[in-house]
């Protein structure tokens, strides 16, 4: 039980800080139609990370009382539950701190310019559609519930930034060497997709995870073949990032968090 | 037909409330006001997503996070009808942004004042959209059909956006003694600007009666003001909240609620460009656009690379 809500939050944690920094955007994209086109996605991460959240929150809260103490490194999040309350959404993306994050170090790392965002994208939206195509199956039903609603969502955008992709890429000499670059900056984040902690390992075999090593042909497949007709060229190297999925993560996420939790930490245990 | 048949069928329209549409003859002056008016709207509505935008990375729970988000995209959307209907009138998208990064297109400068706490997240639902409301139902019978059109969708959205304004200042009116504290400060700096929003009073506002006379407007800004302060007293008092006014009373023999002078120097000097974000706002347009044109560049190059392709693939077939 334990092992699965853990499973749930890094895949709530992905959600949640990708669909961020996407919200970052919002008022500043290059063309009022992409303006919209990015905060509708930001909203389908933050939909999907709400349906990881309260799934999360139902598991931990039918726990024995026992079994909940220690789970989070955050003392606020603790005080709740010694005190028996049952704890939701927000108190999980709200009142943890870094090392219980478990989001992929790729879904912190900064917007960048366009070609940037597009290329973390990219990586992520093909993985994501791989992902959510197998957690439709899970003997999770919650888990098997989301991703099937998400996959219509993910399906959009796989077809979005492969688009930019394409159009940056077999655009101008400019865009070119920008999404040339873009790619290339953000190939070393994409490994820990497919590196499979003990818990993925262990959701996998009871199969309620993803197998997600399993993914990595496919995926590796895919991008390729788009950025064969963006006329990209993917790096050959295959020293990878990792550590995000453990709860180690870039400087970046501090920041995220503390603009996040902002209101939460200043002003705690308020309704609003 | 003459110049003058053309202007007589016009007024005639105008008399007759039947719509005026882009391909109809219309006086230079009407099109002219229309394009001000119009893209003046449009680009309030993008340089409004500025200061809410200002709070969506730090909203306070997923769910106000995702309402925040859904409605500063709304404003995007109406953003985009707005430029579109704007088109019709024979300017484009680009010329009117160019207006908007030179200073010479003006937006509203209620979106000039900075959004320091959550509370303002709510004040704004509650007070600029309210207000916008207030303008925006009275432009849905106006003249031109491609802006009443418009006018018609944007409202719809706009009075969802009110109600989750408020919504957002009832919850924390029912919370702790700090969120009613934050509350009541934000009221307080959101009301003047909100009554602002109307523009000058009649007696200084020299376009009202050309544009009463076309139909484009369809209330003085005094009527409008009036009827938002009535309104609004009532529903804050339901928050428990004051406004920040002492010489705001009660009128029966009027019918409606007397109000202190608006500070038209304040006014002036916002509008002039003197406002607290005044220049953030414009150049956060600025390095959107500016940042963003290496990106339509490469767009504009590779949808013309397509074409040159496929006119060779259906010559080679
Ligand atoms: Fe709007
Ligand atoms: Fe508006
Ligand atoms: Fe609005």
């Amino acid at each position: 039980m334990k092992n699965q809500i853990l499973y749930t939050l890094q895949l709530a944690d992905n959600a949640l800080i990708y669909g961020h920094r996407l919200s970052e955007w919002c008022g500043h994209g290059p063309v009022l139609e992409q303006d919209i086109a990015l905060t509708n996605i930001s909203l389908d991460f933050l939909g999907q990370a709400r349906g990881f959240y309260q799934h999360a929150a139902n598991l931990f809260n039918a726990l024995p009382q026992a079994d909940k103490q220690g789970m989070f490194l955050s003392v606020t999040l603790e005080e709740k539950i010694n005190k028996g309350e049952n704890i939701d959404e927000d108190d999980l993306a709200y009142l943890r701190d870094g090392w219980d994050f478990r989001n992929l170090l790729i879904t912190e790392q900064p917007n960048g310019d366009w070609a940037t965002t597009i290329a973390r994208a990219f990586y992520i939206d093909i993985f994501n559609h791989l992902y959510y195509t197998r957690l439709q199956k899970s003997s999770d039903l919650q888990l098997a519930a989301i991703a099937e609603k998400s996959l219509k969502e993910v399906t959009y955008h796989k077809r979005w930034s492969s688009e930019w992709v394409i159009r940056l890429g077999d655009g101008t000499e400019e865009s070119h060497a920008k999404m040339q670059t873009a790619l290339n900056d953000l190939w070393p984040f994409t490994g820990e997709m497919f590196r499979m902690t003990d818990i993925e390992k262990e959701m996998a075999s009871n199969k309620a995870g993803v197998d997600a090593a399993a993914l990595y042909n496919d995926w590796k497949q895919q991008v390729t073949t788009i950025a064969d007709e963006a006329t990209m060229q993917l790096p050959d190297s295959t020293w990878m990032q990792e550590g995000g999925k453990d709860g180690r993560h870039s400087e970046h996420l501090g920041y995220i968090l503390a603009e996040l939790q902002f209101i939460q930490r200043a002003y705690p245990g308020m309704e609003w | 037909m003459t110049v003058r048949d053309f202007q007589q069928a016009f007024d005639e329209k105008i008399d007759r409330e039947i719509a005026i549409e882009p391909r109809d003859w219309m006086p230079d002056n009407y099109r002219k006001t229309l394009i001000r008016q119009i893209s003046q709207h449009a680009h309030s509505e993008i340089v409004g997503m500025l200061p809410e935008g200002n709070w969506i990375t730090r909203a306070p729970s997923l769910r106000r996070k995702a309402v925040l988000l859904a409605k500063v995209q709304d404003e995007a959307g109406h953003g985009l009808y707005l430029y579109s209907a704007a088109e019709t009138l024979g300017i484009t998208r680009d010329e009117m942004y160019e207006q908007l990064h030179t200073g010479k297109a003006k937006y509203s400068s209620i979106f000039n004042y900075p959004t320091t706490s959550w509370a303002d997240m709510g004040a704004i639902g509650w007070l600029v959209d309210g207000a916008a409301i207030m303008n925006q139902v009275a432009l849905c019978r106006t003249s031109y059909g491609p802006y009443a059109r418009a006018m018609v969708r944007i409202c719809k959205e706009e009075s969802f956006h009110q109600r989750q304004g408020y919504e957002i200042l009832l919850q924390m009116s029912k919370g702790t003694e700090i969120q009613r504290k934050m509350v009541q400060e934000s009221i307080n700096r959101w009301w003047w600007p909100s009554l602002m929003m109307f523009g000058p009073s009649d007696d200084n506002s020299p376009n009202t009666e050309q544009s009463m006379r076309w139909r484009v407007k369809r209330f003085t800004n005094d009527e409008l003001r009036q009827r938002f302060v009535d309104v609004t007293v009532e529903q804050c008092n339901i928050l428990g909240m004051k406004l920040p006014d002492p010489a705001l009373k009660w009128n029966e023999e009027r019918g409606h609620y007397d109000f202190g002078e608006i500070n038209w120097e304040e006014f002036w000097n916002v509008v002039n460009g003197n406002g607290p974000c005044n220049k953030e706002r414009l150049d956060a347009r600025t390095k959107a656009w500016e940042d963003g044109q290496w990106v339509r560049d490469a767009a504009l190059a590779y949808s013309e690379k397509r074409k040159e392709r496929s006119k060779k693939e259906t010559k080679a077939a």
